[in-house]
């Protein structure tokens, strides 16, 4: 078993031990990203310098036997929405492809302090827009488990990443699913917490009511240490929650006897891959053999989540995004020899050079929810839809625990097959975005293949109920095998990259 | 819902996107179908229904009027397209 194959607890555990340093990790990491990346194409930018500084570092503190805690010393991944300090954030777009933030996001900062070697920015759709990693202004990252599918989206890059082996856990954003889908699309266990629980200071803003940090992690041992680490009030962002945080890995006993488990009936219906239904079906019932007291239930506004979504998420992007204005930092139109732009021409080639088809197609149909006219039909209905959709959340909570559905209606797809219809991809998210509308925390684990591709089951939770998911998901995933399988992945034999890395 | 050329164009213009004319054809598909997509949520009745915004509570939050170090000028500036001396370097306005 190679370094790069194991979670961030069994490294931990081999550090404390003394049986390997943070920079043999380190090292494995990157040789394994050498040898790897070609094919998948997880990584925008590799930090690999910084890595290794930060590896000799959390080597040199265990020297002096300072305890760095169980993150110190595991390579990461961060989605490049995230602004590092020094490293360039690009949120996959031209717009932003020199962008070098003056200051790190508050979960890179606990990161850090948490002596985190940060590996580099992950590829995602341009600004988390897509399902597929496509929208990339840069390149398509791919499915490890079949180079010719996507890795979902948007945090397709810390996906592909984390399932190749090219980082131990990554940082991803969820605004309607962006971590929950990809995590489904490449077999690992990916987690949205609570709206508030964990800082968005320094994630590149899509839709700020929607928008969520969380992980993408191996197992869900790992989920909670990462949860651990980020969560937590922060006074530079005004919507995040002060409140005491548990620490997430006592609620890991492999115990769920009792838990209250509601199965979502409308997410296993005609829209939802039959061979994937009978996967999380078996997956169901395996929380009941454990203890779940399993029900149907019915969501009776899921079919119009997706609807609102596409109003509120575009509607707050365009207002969001509308500060890319090529003045202060970002992409700027060129101005020709001697012809000055008017200001206006300036606003309008600077965006519409920079920026790709879908971040403008999502910021035409903000604006235009937005309109006067059109503000009381879209937007304002949409809000009022939303309303129903939480009280749908708070009927069924009165009753559940935790509610269970796939992640996803279909396994990853191949690369551009549904690019040149919108609403097609919008559907990716169809059980995903719900969650999102009323800010509650879900996980994405792995549930079985089909095809030899992964299928994710998605656990619900009332808000800040994050230990339950955990306690439940732990209990599921130490009773199947699925969060060992790793993707046949050959890329080039050692020698060959150390040659091409 | 069809939008018309000029009611793309006009959309466009308040999002600050300039479209190609061939653009405009394919972009104004693109949002009528989406808008279709989204018409659905008139079947439902919202009467009486108060809209969330957001789903927290959200008040104003105060920080403490302390003097703090600001960021470093030439690293706000690295990231300027066009500068001048300590100015953001801007098209003629007047």
């Amino acid at each position: 078993m190679e370094l790069f194959e194991l979670t961030a607890h069994e490294l931990a555990d081999l550090i404390r031990r003394g049986e390997v340093s943070a920079e043999e990790i380190a090292d494995s990491v990157l040789r394994r990203i050498d040898q790897v990346e070609e094919d998948v194409r997880a990584y925008l930018t590799v930090t690999r310098d910084r890595a290794l500084a930060a590896a000799r570092a959390v080597d040199a503190r265990r020297q002096k036997e300072e305890d760095s805690g169980p993150l110190a010393g595991i390579p990461v991944g961060l989605k490049d929405n995230l602004c590092t300090q020094g490293v360039r954030t690009t949120c996959a777009s031209r717009m932003l492809e020199n962008f070098v933030p003056p200051y790190n996001a508050t979960v890179v900062e606990k990161l850090y302090q948490a002596g985190a070697v940060v590996t580099g920015k992950l590829n995602m759709d341009e600004f988390a827009m897509g399902s597929t990693t496509e929208y990339s202004a840069f390149f398509p990252t791919r499915n490890p488990w079949d180079l010719s599918r996507v890795p979902g989206g948007s945090s397709g890059g810390a996906a592909a990443a984390v399932a190749a082996g090219e980082a131990i856990y990554a940082l991803g954003s969820d605004t309607g699913g962006s971590i929950r889908q990809p995590a489904s699309f490449c077999g690992v266990v990916g987690m949205k917490p609570t709206y508030g629980l964990v800082s968005r200071y320094g994630l590149v803003a899509f839709a700020s009511s929607l928008d969520q940090v969380g992980s993408l992690t191996k197992d869900v041992r790992d989920c909670a240490l990462v949860l651990n680490a980020i969560a937590g009030h922060d006074p530079l962002d005004s919507t995040s929650v002060p409140m005491e945080v548990p620490d997430y890995t006592s609620f890991l006993t492999g115990e769920m006897k009792g838990k209250r488990i509601g199965v979502i009936k409308e997410m296993f219906d005609e829209g939802l891959d039959p061979e994937m239904a009978e996967v999380v079906k078996k997956g169901v019932k395996k929380l009941e053999e454990l203890g779940g007291i399993v029900e149907e239930c019915s969501f009776p506004h899921a079919e119009y989540a997706i609807a609102i979504y596409y109003i509120i998420a575009p509607a707050e992007a365009s207002s969001n995004l509308a500060r890319f204005d090529g003045i202060r930092y970002g992409y700027r139109a060129n101005q020709e020899e001697g012809k000055e732009l008017d200001l206006q021409e300036l606003y309008l080639r600077t965006r519409s050079e920079g920026f790709g088809p879908e971040v403008k197609r999502r910021i035409l149909v903000g604006t235009y929810a937005l309109s006067s006219g059109y503000y009381d039909a879209y937007y304002l209905k949409a809000l009022k839809v939303r309303t129903l959709i939480r009280e749908d959340y708070r009927r069924l909570f009165q009753n559940f625990d935790l509610l269970v559905s796939p992640t996803a209606p279909c396994l990853p797809f191949p690369l551009g097959e549904k690019l040149d219809d919108p609403i097609v991809l919008y559907l990716a998210d169809v059980y995903t975005v719900p969650v999102n509308l009323a800010g509650l925390p879900a996980i994405s684990l792995p549930c079985g293949f089909v095809r030899g591709l992964p299928v994710g089951m998605q656990l619900i939770a009332p808000a800040f109920k994050e230990g339950d998911l955990l306690q439940v998901a732990y209990a599921f995933e130490q009773n199947t095998p699925y969060h060992k399988e790793r993707p046949p992945l050959q890329g080039k034999s050692p020698a060959e990259a150390v040659e091409g890395g | 819902m069809k939008l018309s050329r000029k009611e793309v164009e006009h959309v466009a213009m308040l999002a600050r996107l300039s479209l190609r004319d061939d653009e405009i054809e394919d972009v104004g598909a693109q949002l009528s179908s989406i808008l279709e997509f989204v018409e659905k949520i008139n079947r439902i009745d919202t009467e009486g229904v108060e809209p969330t915004y957001h789903v927290l509570p959200i008040k104003n939050v105060w920080r403490q009027d302390e003097e703090r170090p600001p960021l470093v000028q030439e690293e706000t500036f690295r990231n300027a397209p066009q500068r001048e001396g300590s100015y953001f370097r801007v098209p003629r306005i007047l």
